[in-house]
């Protein structure tokens, strides 16, 4: 019980600290490593809610491939040094952090207010087997076998995505023959700008 | 068949030629659609005679018969149906109108052929004596109204005919404005009496009116001062006149029919038809008696200065019909018909006679520059004089005996009707000098150069221009022909002529007092409802008062002789000598003046006052602008938030979904 | 044990996630904060799924997993063709929705 709690808040911490890691750091690539760090807290905390599946799940495919990934672009783009002067203009500046402090206040009232007598402090009993793999399997392939097809037929127009905005021409390298953003965002109309003149 | 029948088929074939017409007109070639219109408005005459004559064959009590084709609108209190009827008064209109108008095409057909616009003029003419046709032989308001309307609309079409020409539009719409004024007057007279009598067929109508209304009681009189309203505007009564004379921009056989014959007599005939009212309201028969007797005086006034030929017959007309008001006002009908008939057909001779000289002057209508036609046109001067003989009241003649009886008639009455009387016999000795004015100054004295040319064999042709701007014209559609047609070479136009002039000279005959009693005694099934209908005055005061019309007839003939012959120059030193009053009369009494000042100076006003202010600074900048201004005001406030920058997209999310929380926080607890 | 102090971690790391969204200008760093917002609905799902004692939310959790790789993948594309068309890497720069 002890190791649990001591547990809770070291991971507690960690994705904490990990979080205000990612806001804060100047180089792109300390906020990954930082995401890293955090991704890594929660796959603990998952395991302090005994979902064990997850925890290994979050650590081999968020941290270890997604993150990948995220360093692979950070690396290609190279993130340089922002300023460090809040960039956003005006009110943006002022209170962005602002709605966000707001916005947690209202959740932590409603976590801890008087909603809170609705959630079991311990929480069910469960059995040896809750988050374990094969649970999960089950129920992805019996109650929840169209989000699981829907799921992968995401990841297929993802794949097919990626390759279709990274896709340059052999050889070609004219700006006005390859697709770029400006080109991916403009509608065919013109922009809501354009048409109220 | 029956009487209706041929009551329909009177009022059916001029619409058919008109059909036909109009929609043929691709087809028809040269004069054929002259000869198809004269064709159906002779077969409605015919129609008209087998109409009289199956009528005579009734019984007098049972001459007034209602057919009805078709009902219109049948609801609770409400009942109107397509009807005609068939009377002795519609009847003596029907044959007049169908008579007068057969001529007048025959005379048409020739007179009109080089105008490019032959065929339209037919159609439209044909189209008026159906709508002339159709008012005359209506049973209900509703046909009436509609009779009404169509005939001001026919008469505006014809009027503004030279539609190229801008006076002659200008004259048309003033005609029909005026018009339209008296349709409102018709109508909303016609609504008062419903209102009263809850029905709108003649037959109820006139059986209720004493039931409902007391004598001279108020929303009768009311109803009756709008259906004069109405009435003179059509016949060119004061204060509803001024479109009479512009109204002679129109070819001379439209100034023949509408403005002698026919249009023009559709408020005496009004006037007659509604009698059982006018005798209710006997304070309305009393003004329309006076502006009947007022026109008839100032007409006359003006006829007497005026220098343009057709204008000064048009004055003679809106004369004439004075008295032929004054004649059914005082209820003396028969008179009152009478005159009717005897006018149309003088009239219209008179009218066809100045076509023919005019067209000899190669379309100049001027006084001042016509002379000496006599040796040139021999039935031209013929026609014209026993027209104007016969419109003097010279002994014998038509418009002798019609004229004077309704003097005889209104004296009769007594009372101040003796002044209207007086004022007649004034207008009457002013009628005949203006009528040998005419004839003096057109015939005789010294022959202008166009009547030298014609005596030798040729008429004059000038290039064509306005006669009364001389603006040069051309003779394509929109415009007087290119040739003029005078009735010396002219069979059609002396056909037409011919039988005027004879009618003119006979027609009196039929109700010479104390001898024959035609056509009083033909109306009497009409008028029998009528109290006044035995109020005759005696046959030695009719007497009198012809022995009285032919004197002032004959002298007024001779001081035209003596002023245009013996002495010519007279009228020009007293022009000079009495300047102010020659002008007031050459001015038509500043009538027009008059009316630019008082309705069409503060219309225009209005106007513009409505277009400056409450068009453009109002509504215009107001509430459209006022709008519009909105908005774009709001819009331009709701596009600010579209800055496309990512983070404040954001942001406003993070704001949503924080008011979102807090709203479910508030519900929930 | 409390099932609800995850629950309150979960609040907390979301609304982190959201001020570094609002804040940041890189495209990069956003779509990182993005990312931590999902962690921190995962969390959230996975403790109510303990409470509840059944695996839905856990499913749930899994499923949003692959979302977001997804939404990864087709981002990090985006910033690498901005990237190649040198285009700047900057999220105040791409305004072309501004109407």
């Amino acid at each position: 019980m002890f190791f649990e709690q001591l547990l809770f808040f070291v991971a507690g911490f960690g994705a904490i600290g990990g979080a205000v890691g990612v806001v804060v750091l100047r180089n792109p690539f300390y906020s990954v490593l930082a995401l890293v760090g955090h991704l890594i807290s929660l796959a603990i905390l998952f395991l302090l809610l005994t979902a064990a599946f997850l925890a290994a799940a979050q650590v081999v495919v968020y941290a270890g491939a997604v993150m990948v990934l995220y360093v692979f672009v950070v690396a290609y783009v190279g993130g340089s040094e922002e300023e460090l002067r809040p960039e956003a203009k005006g009110l943006l500046g002022a209170f962005g952090p602002l709605f966000a402090a707001v916005l947690l206040v209202e959740l932590a009232i409603a976590v801890i207010g008087s909603s809170l007598s609705t959630l079991d402090s311990r929480g069910a009993d469960v059995g040896a087997g809750f988050g374990s793999p094969g649970a999960i399997g089950e129920l992805l392939l019996t109650k929840f076998l169209l989000p699981f097809e829907a799921a992968s037929f995401l990841l297929l127009i993802a794949a097919v995505g990626a390759v279709v905005l990274a896709r340059k021409r052999r050889g070609l390298e004219e700006p006005a023959d390859a697709i770029s953003v400006a080109d991916l965002v403009r509608s065919d109309v013109g922009t809501q700008k354009e048409a109220a003149g | 068949m029956s009487v209706t029948d041929w009551g329909w088929a009177v009022l059916l074939l001029p619409l058919a030629g008109t059909l036909i017409i109009t929609f043929g007109w691709r087809v028809l070639p040269g004069r054929l659609p002259g000869f198809i219109g004269s064709a159906a408005i002779g077969l409605s005459f015919a129609s008209a005679v087998a109409m009289l004559l199956a009528l005579l064959d009734r019984p007098e009590e049972s001459r007034s018969l209602v057919d009805s084709a078709y009902t219109y609108a049948s609801t609770a209190g409400f009942e109107a149906d397509m009807a005609i009827l068939v009377d002795p008064l519609s009847v003596l209109m029907c044959l007049v109108v169908s008579g007068v108008s057969f001529l007048i095409h025959v005379y048409s057909v020739a007179y009109m052929e080089s105008d490019r616009g032959y065929t339209r003029f037919f159609a439209y003419l044909n189209f008026f004596v159906f709508s002339m046709l159709l008012l005359v032989l209506a049973a209900n308001f509703v046909l009436l109204i509609v009779g009404w309307a169509f005939v001001g609309a026919a008469s505006y079409l014809l009027i503004s005919y030279w539609y190229r020409r801008e006076s002659a539009t200008a004259a048309g719409i003033k005609a029909f404005v005026i018009n339209v004024v008296g349709d409102v007057g018709l109508v909303i007279g016609a609504f008062l009496l419903f209102d009263a009598t809850a029905a709108l067929d003649f037959a109820t109508v006139f059986e209720r009116t004493p039931e409902v209304f007391a004598t001279n009681d108020g929303q009768l009189v009311a109803a009756c001062l709008l259906l004069l309203v109405g009435a003179f505007a059509k016949s060119a009564q004061i204060p509803l006149h001024t479109w009479l004379p512009d109204a002679m921009e129109a070819p001379t056989p439209v100034s023949a029919l509408i403005h002698a014959a026919t249009m023009v007599t559709a408020g005496v005939y009004l006037i007659a038809r509604m009698h059982p009212l006018f005798e209710q309201a006997p304070a309305a028969a009393d003004v329309s008696a006076i502006i009947g007797a007022t026109t008839l005086f100032v007409a006359a006034t003006i006829a007497l200065v005026v220098t343009d030929l057709k204008r000064v017959i048009a004055y003679s007309t809106m004369s004439q019909i004075g008295y032929m008001v004054l004649g059914v006002s005082v209820f003396a009908y028969g008179a009152g018909m009478f005159h009717l008939m005897t006018h149309a057909f003088f009239k219209a001779l008179l009218f066809m006679g100045a076509g023919s000289v005019i067209a000899a002057m190669g379309n100049e209508q001027s006084l001042d520059r016509m002379g000496g036609f006599r040796k040139a046109m021999p039935f031209t001067y013929a026609t014209f004089t026993i027209g104007a003989l016969a419109l003097a009241g010279f002994p014998l003649m038509s418009g002798f005996f019609s004229k004077d009886e309704i003097l005889a008639y209104t004296f009769n009455r007594g009372g101040l009707y003796v002044i209207l009387g007086v004022v007649g016999y004034a207008a009457a000795a002013m009628t005949a000098f203006y009528a040998f004015r005419m004839v003096f100054r057109v015939f005789h004295g010294e022959p202008v150069p166009e009547a030298r040319e014609l005596e030798g064999g040729h008429l004059v042709h000038a290039d064509p221009v306005n006669p009364a701007t001389g603006e040069p014209e051309d003779t394509d559609v929109g415009f007087p022909g290119s040739e003029h047609h005078i009735a010396e070479r002219e069979a059609g136009m002396k056909a037409a002529m011919g039988p005027l002039a004879l009618l003119a000279i006979v027609a009196g005959f039929v109700q010479i007092p104390g001898v024959t009693d035609v056509l009083e005694h033909f109306l009497e099934p009409t008028f029998a409802d009528s109290h006044y209908v035995h109020e005759h005055p005696s046959d030695s005061a009719e007497w009198l008062g012809l022995a009285v019309g032919a004197l002032i007839s004959i002298a007024g003939i001779a001081g035209a002789w003596f002023v245009y012959i013996r002495q010519p120059g007279t009228t020009g030193r007293l022009a000079e000598r009495f300047a102010g009053v020659h002008d007031f009369l050459a001015s038509k009494w500043y009538f027009d003046e008059l009316y630019d000042r008082t309705v069409v100076q503060p219309f225009a006003a209005t106007g513009r006052f409505g277009r400056t202010v409450i068009e453009s600074a109002f509504v215009q900048g107001v509430i459209v602008g006022g709008t519009v201004g909105i908005v774009r005001a709001g819009s331009s406030f709701a596009r600010s938030i579209q800055t496309g920058e990512l983070r404040a997209y954001a942001a406003l999310l993070l704001i949503g979904v924080s008011g979102l929380v807090l709203y479910f926080l508030i519900v929930a607890s | 044990m409390d099932v609800a102090w995850f629950v309150v971690l979960s609040a907390f790391i979301f609304c982190i996630g959201a001020a570094g969204v609002m804040t940041r200008r890189s495209p990069l760093v956003v779509l990182l904060c993005l990312e931590l917002m999902l962690n921190a609905g995962n969390l959230a799902l996975i403790a109510f799924s303990r409470m509840v004692g059944n695996h839905e939310g856990q499913v749930f959790a899994l499923i949003v997993m692959v979302v977001a790789a997804c939404e990864v993948v087709i981002g990090l594309g985006i910033i690498v063709a901005m990237y190649r068309r040198r285009l700047p890497i900057d999220v105040d720069r791409m305004s072309e929705l501004r109407g």
